[in-house]
C-alpha cells in the first residue's frame, strides 16, 4: 500500500497535491467538477484586508503553451472570506492554506492575525510576488530585506506554518529562500508567475489591459524546475513546487528536483478534475517504482 | 454542468468562413438552455492550451450544434474535425436568456456570428410568442439564417436587404414592432451592443444582451472575464453572472 501523505514543516497533507492560489477561487465553483476531498489541500485566492476589485478587462490572453493573466488580486477581503467562504471550505476533508497579499507589511500582519483565529485554516502562504499590482507584490518580492521582515513579523502573530511564495523574477531565488529560513519561515512556495506581455500586431495594443501579466502554464515548467533545484541545492527549507504542472508526470518531476508538495494552477482552468487525476497517477507511479512513501521522492535527482 | 467527451457527427460549411458543427453530447444537451455556452477543448494535447467558449446554437435530441467562424488556431482545428473524432465539452455554462414571460414579440438583433444562440431560443420560445429576426453583417456572405424565423437582413455594404447596421434596421422597424409588447434579445460585436444599449436605455426598451469576453475556465475560477455593473462596486463575471445581462445593467 503506497503512502501518499507528506509532512511539510509540520503540516500533514494526505497527498502532495495542492490547488494553487488564484486558480480555484474559494473552492465552491470547482467543486461542481471534482471531489476536493481527494486532494492534499487548497490554497485560497489571495486575500487582502479589504476587498479588491481587481484590474479592468482584458485580463487574460493565451500565449504559446501558456497564458498571461493580470487579475490584480481581485478578492472579497478577509471579513467576507470568514463570513461567506469559510463555511463551505471548512466542510471539506482537505488542508486549507490561506494566501495573503498586501500593500504594506502591517497589512500582511493584520490579515494573518485575524485569519489565524479561524481553526479551519491550517497554514498561510504569503504572496510577496504578485506581478500585477503596483504596490506590494513584486516590489516586496524583489527586496531581500522586505521578504525577511515580512516573514519575521507574520511569523510572530501565528503558530501555524508560514510559506512565502517567491517570485521567479529575481536573479537568485535561493537568496530569498535563505532569508525566509533565517527569519523563521517554515517553507517556500516556488514559483509565482513570470512577468510577460503580448501585443496585437494590427492594433499595436497590449493584449491585456495591465500591459504586463503573469505567465503560467506548461511554458514555465522548465523555469520552475530550475528555480526549485537552485533552492534545493542551496538552502535546507521545505519547498512547495509550482509552475506548469499539467499531469502526474510533471508532478513527479517537480518532486524529484526538490519539491515536498506541489500546486497545480493553470491546468484547473482546462481540466477541473486534474488534481484528482494526478493523485491517481502518482499512486500508480509509486506502486510501479516500489516507492512506499511518496515523500521518498523529494530531491532524489541524480546529477 | 458536465465535462463530456463528445463525438463529432458533422461539420457543415454554411458560408465562406462559417461552419456549423454537430456533436453527440447527451448529458449537456439535456440541460442546455438558450443563451448558455460550452467551453470546448479542441485537442487532447496542450496546443491550443485553453478551452474556447461557444454559444449553444441548437439542441436536437442528444445532439448539440455550435456555429463558428475561423479566426484562430482553435477554430481552424474544429473546422477540420471529421465525423467520429472528439471534442471535450464543458457545460452548459452561464445563465441564458430570460424568455418565458412578460412580452408578446421576441425581437432578435444579431450582428455577424451573434446569431449563434438564437436558433435554440426560437425553438424553445413559448408558442404564443411572435418572432422577428433582425440580422446584420458586413456583407451578404456574413449573414447566417440557420434556424431563424421571420428574418430581415441588414448589410453594411448594402449587398442584401437594408443598407446599414442591424441596430439601424431595428430603429426603422420600431414603428411596427412597438405595436406589441416586445423584448429584444441581442448578441453581436461590442460596438453593436453599445449602440443598441444606448438606444434601449433612451427609450426604456426591454432588452437582454449576450456579451463576449476572453476567458479561461468558463465557470468562475480564473476571474478572467470581468464586466462592470451599473450598480455595485465589484465586477461581475461574464462566464458566471452572464453571458446574458439586462442591457441597462452593465457597462460595455
Amino acid at each position: 500500500m503506497v503512502d501518499l501523505s507528506v509532512n511539510i514543516a509540520g503540516l500533514r497533507l494526505k497527498n502532495p497535491v495542492l490547488l494553487a492560489s488564484g486558480t480555484v477561487g474559494y473552492g465552491n465553483e470547482i467543486a461542481e467538477f471534482t471531489d476536493l476531498n481527494k486532494l492534499g489541500g487548497i490554497v485560497t485566492k489571495s486575500l487582502s484586508l479589504k476587498p479588491r476589485k481587481g484590474n479592468p478587462p482584458p485580463r487574460i490572453t493565451e500565449t504559446p503553451s501558456g497564458m498571461l493573466n493580470a487579475i490584480g488580486l481581485a478578492n472579497v477581503g478577509v471579513e467576507s472570506f470568514l463570513n461567506d467562504k469559510i463555511p463551505f471550505l471548512k466542510k471539506l476533508d482537505t488542508t486549507l492554506i490561506c494566501n495573503i497579499a498586501a500593500s504594506t507589511i502591517e497589512e500582511y500582519v493584520e490579515c494573518t492575525r485575524i485569519l489565524t483565529l479561524e481553526e479551519s485554516i491550517h497554514a498561510f502562504e504569503i504572496n510577496v510576488s504578485c506581478p500585477n499590482v503596483r504596490e506590494g507584490g513584486l516590489e516586496f518580492g524583489n527586496d531581500l530585506n522586505a521578504v525577511g521582515r515580512i516573514t519575521e513579523k507574520v511569523k510572530a502573530v501565528t503558530k501555524k506554518p508560514i510559506f512565502i511564495k517567491l517570485s521567479p523574477n529575481v536573479s537568485r531565488i535561493s537568496d530569498f529562500a535563505k532569508v525566509v529560513k533565517e527569519n523563521g519561515g517554515d517553507g517556500v512556495s516556488a514559483i509565482n508567475t513570470l512577468v510577460g506581455t503580448a501585443f496585437d500586431i494590427y492594433t499595436r495594443k497590449p493584449k491585456i489591459k495591465n500591459v504586463t501579466g503573469g505567465l503560467s502554464g506548461p511554458a514555465i515548467k522548465p523555469v520552475a524546475l530550475a528555480k526549485i533545484l537552485e533552492i534545493k541545492r542551496n538552502v535546507d527549507i521545505p519547498i512547495i513546487g509550482i509552475g506548469g504542472i499539467m499531469n502526474w508526470k510533471d508532478a513527479a518531476e517537480m518532486m524529484i528536483v526538490g519539491a515536498s508538495a506541489f500546486q497545480i494552477g493553470t491546468v484547473n482552468f482546462i481540466n477541473p478534475n486534474a488534481g484528482a487525476e494526478i493523485v491517481d497517477g502518482l499512486k500508480i507511479y509509486c506502486e510501479q517504482n516500489s516507492i512506499n512513501n511518496i515523500s521518498e521522492l523529494t530531491g532524489t535527482y541524480q546529477i | 454542468m458536465y465535462v463530456e467527451k463528445s463525438k463529432v457527427e458533422s461539420v457543415q460549411k454554411i458560408s465562406e468562413n462559417i461552419f456549423l458543427i454537430k456533436v453527440l453530447s447527451p448529458s449537456i444537451a439535456s440541460l442546455a438552455k438558450p443563451g448558455q455556452f460550452c467551453n470546448i477543448k479542441v485537442t487532447e494535447d496542450s496546443f491550443p492550451l485553453l478551452r474556447r467558449p461557444f454559444s449553444v446554437c441548437d439542441v436536437g435530441g442528444d445532439h448539440l450544434f455550435f456555429l463558428f467562424d475561423i479566426h484562430g488556431e482553435g477554430t481552424k482545428i474544429i473546422s477540420r474535425k471529421k465525423p467520429g473524432e472528439f471534442l471535450e465539452l464543458l457545460g452548459p455554462l452561464g445563465n441564458g436568456f430570460d424568455y418565458q414571460e412578460g412580452y408578446d414579440t421576441a425581437v432578435i438583433v444579431a450582428g455577424g456570428l451573434g446569431v449563434a444562440p438564437f436558433p435554440l431560443l426560437q425553438k424553445n420560445l413559448p408558442t404564443n410568442k411572435k418572432i422577428i429576426s433582425l440580422l446584420g453583417g458586413r456583407s451578404k456572405k456574413n449573414i447566417v439564417t440557420y434556424g431563424l424565423k421571420n428574418v430581415l437582413i441588414a448589410t453594411d455594404d448594402g449587398s442584401e436587404g437594408f443598407h446599414g447596421t442591424a441596430v439601424e434596421l431595428l430603429k426603422s422597424e420600431m414603428k411596427n414592432i412597438s405595436k406589441d409588447k416586445f423584448r429584444i434579445f441581442a448578441c453581436g460585436p461590442t460596438p453593436m451592443l453599445k449602440a443598441l444599449q444606448s438606444y434601449c436605455i433612451e427609450n426604456n426598451y426591454d432588452c437582454q444582451i449576450s456579451v463576449e469576453c476572453a476567458m479561461a475556465c468558463g465557470f468562475g475560477i480564473c476571474q478572467g472575464c470581468p464586466i462592470d455593473p451599473v450598480n455595485g462596486d465589484s465586477y461581475l463575471l461574464v462566464c458566471k453572472d452572464g453571458p446574458v445581462f439586462e442591457a441597462k445593467s452593465v457597462k460595455l
